[in-house]
């Protein structure tokens, strides 16, 4: 029953897509393959930064230190291609998804170790990891490969329509999101968020579980970083809005913020969904800067209404 | 247990530090002054002091929003935004209204966000941290809107504003008259009042205070009211002291404010700590500054030690209150 309630909620969210996108091409009656790759490109970081996030919430916990680590995983790997050439461009790839994780895992550990809630550890790292930013790069600055940023650009050969960065974004989340999902430490996480108390008691490693946790939400920053650097070509230190945007994504996209419940589909939906609402106000020229206030104030709502939903759970 | 039947020196600190931790914080503050004057002998004298008291003095106010707001277990992460808010409205409406009427506007758009935060805190029960973080991002976009209306009309720094931020009467900073009344106020109030009970209650068990008969909801929609007015006086205090109102003013006043309280033994959690060992937790944090300026620490590494030190400082604590 819970399943279907939960299938039923990502099917709603793909309904409210599809019309939203009808919306676009109503408004704009040009906006085709070159309108969708764009909206998917800049879709990106948001993406990554909300499967980390909806990785935190399900174990129960919360990230604010995301898009910190997204700016320190950003610069990593701007400063790593610049140094190591285009010709090492996957190690140096591959050690900014390394740093990304160990981030994460960093996080968890203090968070069990110290025993301080995450909410005060991941704000204390967030100041942490946005000084370790700045000290790797103080200004934008750095390199990314050219075939590198060539991933994203573009839609799929054969298939016009469908934006080679949606795709990127979908192999990545699932490589790392299936086999854990499957595994015993996807069953943890679940445990974890759901009842800690509970899952302690069934024998779960409830330290173990948080870290990796974490990792993954840290793996996750790091690909975001990777995303900004590869749109944008250079590494920028400064952390950018992603912490509300995931938090907002996460509550749309049906993850409890008390944990335990929820996947990673929904709240990737809602990023296109609330990506799609910002460009249909741009296309109906609304000036830029009131966009950022109904953007907000969105966010805001939901997170709101996800306030509701979850104190009528707990009562329930 | 084992601790109480011989303590540790160290053991022996640490409850000195739970116990009277303005007194700790005191001791800390001279040691760092200390450790100042033997880095850069002479620096230390009556100059010195009143350009110390005049920075320490915005933070403290803004870090009393991040108190008052911690103690019912709580942030204010809107402070810094609600602070700029009102200093940008202050300067650009000057010209337009004149200084005492442009100072009472420049409150309003802070109290509201002050109020908006307390709607989405008490009613919708969303954490105060994301609320107050959308509230301040909501605002930076409203006054960005706002820039635009007024960007013919120009900026002034309201001459009374000048005096109270940058003028020193016998050496003293001015800004001591409108703090050290604020800051009384503030001490009498979260001990002897009502209002002020009400929030170590709120902070120390909901649940209880509910059951007790407070109005929780009630109690939050003011206290982020009264955050997001104080938010604004420092605003206007900290546009006088700096002379060139910007849309990122009072930003970097944000994570210090924090840190500030932190430090001065406020529970993040709630319910426990109170505005005494923030104004030292303030100084403290200035001091520090000079101290990192001096050995040139570049911003990155300012920010980690900020971040550090709310995490060792909060775990300190935690383990101090475990004791029992």
């Amino acid at each position: 029953m819970r399943g279907l309630s939960r299938q039923a909620w990502v099917l709603g969210l793909v309904a409210l897509l599809a019309a939203l996108l009808i919306l676009t091409k109503l408004i704009q009656p040009n906006f085709g393959a070159t309108g969708l790759e764009s909206l998917a490109r800049a879709s990106l970081p948001f993406a990554f930064a909300t499967a980390g996030m909806a990785v935190v919430v399900i174990a129960g916990g919360i990230d604010l230190s995301i898009a910190s680590m997204m700016a320190v995983a950003g610069v990593t790997s701007a400063v790593l291609m610049q140094a190591m050439g285009p010709g090492l461009t996957v190690p140096a790839v591959l050690l900014t998804l390394l740093v990304g994780a160990g981030m994460g895992a960093l996080n968890g550990l203090l968070i069990v170790l110290t025993r301080v809630p995450d909410i005060v550890v991941t704000l204390a790292m967030l100041f942490v990891w946005e000084g370790v930013a700045l000290l790797i790069l103080n200004a934008p600055g750095g390199t990314a490969t050219p075939w590198l940023r060539e991933i994203i650009l573009g839609g799929v050969p054969g298939l016009p329509w469908l934006p080679q960065s949606l795709v990127v974004l979908a192999l990545l989340v699932a490589l790392v999101w299936v086999p854990i999902r499957r595994s015993r430490l996807g069953l943890s996480i679940y445990a974890v968020g759901s009842d800690a108390t509970a899952a302690f008691r069934s024998g779960v490693p409830i330290g173990p579980t948080r870290v990796a946790a974490y990792a993954v939400a840290g793996l996750f920053a790091a690909m975001g970083g990777l995303s900004l650097t590869m749109s944008t070509g250079v590494g920028e230190p400064i952390p950018g809005p992603y912490l509300l945007a995931s938090v907002a994504a996460v509550v749309l996209g049906g993850v409890s913020l008390t944990g335990g419940k929820g996947g990673l589909l929904g709240p990737l939906i809602a990023v296109l969904i609330l990506r799609v609402v910002r460009l249909d106000l741009t296309l109906l020229s609304v000036d830029p800067n009131v966009t950022t206030i109904v953007e907000g104030t969105i966010m805001a709502v939901v997170v709101m209404l996800g306030g509701l939903v979850a104190l009528r759970e707990r009562r329930a | 247990m084992t601790a109480a039947a011989r303590p540790s020196p160290l053991a022996r600190a640490g409850r000195l530090l739970g116990d009277y931790p303005v007194v700790a914080l005191l001791i800390l503050l001279v040691l760092l002054v200390a450790l100042l004057q033997v880095l850069r002998p002479g620096i230390v004298n009556e100059r010195w002091i009143g350009n110390t008291v005049k920075f320490a003095i915005p933070l403290a106010m803004l870090a009393a929003c991040q108190t008052l707001t911690m103690l019912t277990g709580g942030i204010d992460l809107s402070a810094g935004t609600a602070a700029t808010v009102s200093a940008f409205v202050v300067a650009t409406q000057t010209p337009i209204l004149g200084p005492g009427a442009a100072i009472v506007v420049a409150l309003v758009p802070a109290v509201l966000m002050g109020l908006a935060s307390g709607v989405g805190v008490g009613l919708f029960r969303v954490h105060p941290l994301i609320m107050t973080l959308a509230t301040g991002l909501v605002a930076t976009g409203c006054l960005q809107v706002y820039q635009r209306t007024v960007i013919a009309s120009g900026s002034v720094v309201p001459p009374v504003l000048e005096w109270l931020g940058t003028g020193r009467t016998w050496g003293l900073p001015n800004a001591l008259v409108l703090f050290l009344p604020l800051a009384a106020l503030i001490l009498w109030g979260q001990g002897r009042t009502g209002f002020g009970r009400l929030l170590y209650a709120v902070g120390s068990n909901e649940a209880a205070a509910r059951l007790s008969g407070a109005r929780v909801w009630q109690v939050q929609l003011a206290l982020y009211a009264l955050s997001g007015l104080l938010a604004g006086v420092t605003g206007l205090l900290y546009v006088g002291l700096i002379k060139a109102p910007s849309l990122s003013l009072a930003e970097p006043l944000m994570l210090p404010s924090v840190a500030a309280a932190v430090i001065g033994g406020t529970s993040i959690f709630g319910g426990r700590g109170g505005y005494g060992g923030t104004i030292v937790g303030a100084l403290i944090l200035t001091v520090l500054g000079t101290l990192l300026t001096l050995l040139q620490m570049p911003e990155g590494a300012r920010r980690i030690i900020f971040g550090a030190i709310i995490l060792l400082v909060t775990t300190l604590y935690l383990r101090l209150t475990d004791r029992g």
